[in-house]
């Protein structure tokens, strides 16, 4: 077997900003003090100028790009997941979300695949957050190919943007000719009848692996790429459910408030059926290569598999 | 404008304030009235804006930090001429454009959603790098409670700002001394200002009188000269200036006067203007 392409979507998100800024003088990179971790670094090489170092003070990194927003730039501000929605929610809901400005905020290092850092920098509580201010849209993109989709998007749109990207290396999986990458939309990759795996970010790969070792025991999976949060494709989810009566939601992130609880919502609104939330139980992280993480929180294929199987 | 006539219309001013506040029966008279002589002079002189044009792209940007004191903006605005001055009748109101604090989608000639502290100073900040990114020559003022220098985003703000030499950004401190609690002193100092600022890389001007357009303008002046760093203006103020029975008056803050209370202060303001007009 030949060897897997992997890529960090950090990385996609730092080359997709390098590309976008050779073509587009008024996209202007923020970061506080994680160039070289949130990938900023490679947009910084090649255009020193229009990259700013806030220094470790991620809330005024938020303002300052309201304020190159406001008067026309379009910002990318970046670090942690943890601290570019977790300590700047209020600046992010009073000074981006309120006024709509253009901000877009590329958050790196999301979830427990952060790894070794543990608990304090696995931030599994982002997409909790960032739903629930008007306006905002919300992207994780499963791979590479994805990843920079959603960074030209993103710049495209008017608007503030949450993109999540991951730090560890995960296979390239949308690298076909037919993709086709449309915020809102979510992508049906593989059809089922017994059961939806409503996957999103890592998770999708991780899901279709899953997919594999069920369909081996003669069940039928459909699965859904739901790489926007919000907006949400609400009638794709609410089809999917209608068809196969079972679904599955796979992220990862907390259980409350993330991709779970919002496919919840479509299913208790819109088309009843029974559900599973896969992600982080109601708990923190804590330290460990990240791959032996998701293996533990049963996050990996062989988990899914395992908690799929019960739930059927 | 002369001094006479920026007296005028800082009574002007007050007077939006008060029937603003009146009118809703909220909102933040004190630290409107103590800046009404800095909204008059930002907007009446200093700066390079267009009511005919709110949105005008080379016009000076002005951010209030101290989002609260929107009664005393949106009585410059409406006397400048960005909207009827009828309108600060409906401040608060549902369906006004006059939010509660001050709203870039809904009203005319703010540049900034503003009202949570801290926030302000930082939009500002970004405002002026801005501008220095793309070789543009507006300035950018930011107006900011001496209470709400306590939120700790003000200094990352300053810090960033003294670094970068934003020598076209301008941060006013409205030091009327007075919060909701008491007196800034018995809350949580944040003195000396002067010298914070100073440590933050500004050029520090300190105005004895805040109230007085003499020292504004002299202030001002001293700011466009200064190149290389920005400058903050830490102006002593009367927090409620203008209505007797407000000034000083911690109680003021956040309060809105009763029909009877609001007879006595329009009263006053006439017989301010009625002795300017003697001059």
């Amino acid at each position: 077997m030949s060897e897997v392409k992997k890529v960090a979507t950090r990385e996609s998100y730092g080359n997709a900003l390098a590309e976008l800024g050779a073509e587009h003088e008024d996209l202007v990179v923020l970061d506080a003090d994680l160039a070289a971790a949130t990938k900023t670094g490679i947009f910084k090489k090649a255009f020193p100028d229009r990259h700013i170092d806030c220094g470790i003070a991620e809330s005024n990194m938020v303002g300052i790009a309201t304020g190159l927003a406001l008067t026309g730039k379009v910002p990318f501000c970046s670090s942690f997941a943890m601290f570019a929605a977790g300590r700047t929610f209020e600046q992010i809901r009073n000074s981006v979300g309120y006024p709509h400005a253009n901000v877009k905020i590329g958050a790196t290092h999301a979830g427990i695949s952060v790894g070794e850092d543990g608990a304090t920098h696995q931030c599994n509580e982002d997409i909790a957050l960032m739903r629930t201010i008007p306006g905002m849209t919300i992207i994780n993109p499963s791979d590479d190919v994805e990843a920079k989709a959603a960074v030209k998007a993103a710049y495209e749109m008017e608007g503030p943007v949450y993109l999540r990207f991951g730090r560890l290396a995960v296979p390239v999986i949308n690298d076909t000719p037919d993709y086709k990458f449309e915020i809102g939309k979510g992508i049906v990759l593989k059809e089922g009848t017994d059961v939806t795996l409503i996957a999103t970010g890592l998770e999708v790969n991780e899901s279709l692996e899953a997919a594999k070792m069920l369909e081996a025991d003669g069940v039928s999976v459909e699965v859904i790429n739901i790489h926007t949060i919000k907006p949400l494709d609400v009638d794709l989810i609410a089809k999917t459910a209608a068809k196969t009566g079972k679904v599955v939601t796979v992220e990862e992130h907390s259980i409350i408030g993330g991709l779970g609880s919002a496919v919840a919502e479509v299913l208790a609104e819109k088309q009843p059926a029974k559900l599973l939330r896969i992600g982080v139980e109601d708990r923190f992280g804590e330290s460990g290569p990240a791959v032996k993480l998701l293996e533990k929180y049963e996050l990996d294929a062989a988990g899914i598999y395992k908690k799929v199987k019960a739930f059927l | 404008m002369t001094n006479l006539e920026l007296q005028k219309t800082a009574v002007k001013v007050r007077k939006g304030i008060i029937d603003g506040v009146h009118a809703a029966k909220a909102g933040h008279p004190g630290g409107s009235l103590s800046a009404a002589e800095v909204f008059t002079y930002l907007y009446f002189e200093e700066m390079n804006i267009d009511p005919k044009d709110p949105k005008k792209a080379d016009r000076d940007r002005f951010v209030l930090s101290k989002g609260h004191t929107a009664p005393g903006l949106y009585a410059a605005l409406a006397n400048r001429g960005f909207f009827p001055v009828e309108d600060l009748l409906t401040l608060r109101h549902i369906g006004s454009h006059l939010q509660g604090h001050p709203c870039i989608q809904h009203t005319p000639g703010i540049d900034a959603s503003s009202g949570s502290l801290g926030q302000g100073i930082s939009v500002a900040t970004g405002m002026a790098l801005s501008a220095k990114l793309s070789n543009e020559d507006y300035r950018v003022y930011t107006l900011l409670g001496d209470g709400e220098i306590q939120e700790g985003q003000v200094w990352e703000a300053a810090m960033f700002a003294g670094s970068h030499n934003l020598d076209n950004l301008v941060v006013i401190v409205d030091n009327n001394n007075l919060q909701i609690d008491g007196t800034i002193e018995e809350v949580n100092s944040p003195y000396p200002i002067t010298d914070k600022f100073a440590a933050f890389n500004f050029h520090v001007i300190a105005v004895e009188d805040g109230n007085d357009f003499d020292q504004l303008r002299a202030a001002f002046k001293e700011a466009r000269e200064t190149k290389g760093m920005p400058t903050a203006i830490v102006m002593k103020t009367v927090k409620g200036k203008g209505v007797s029975y407000m000034e000083n008056a911690v109680g003021w803050h956040g309060k809105a006067p009763n029909d009877e209370e609001y007879a006595i202060a329009i009263e006053e303001l006439k017989k301010a203007e009625e002795a300017l007009c003697q001059k």
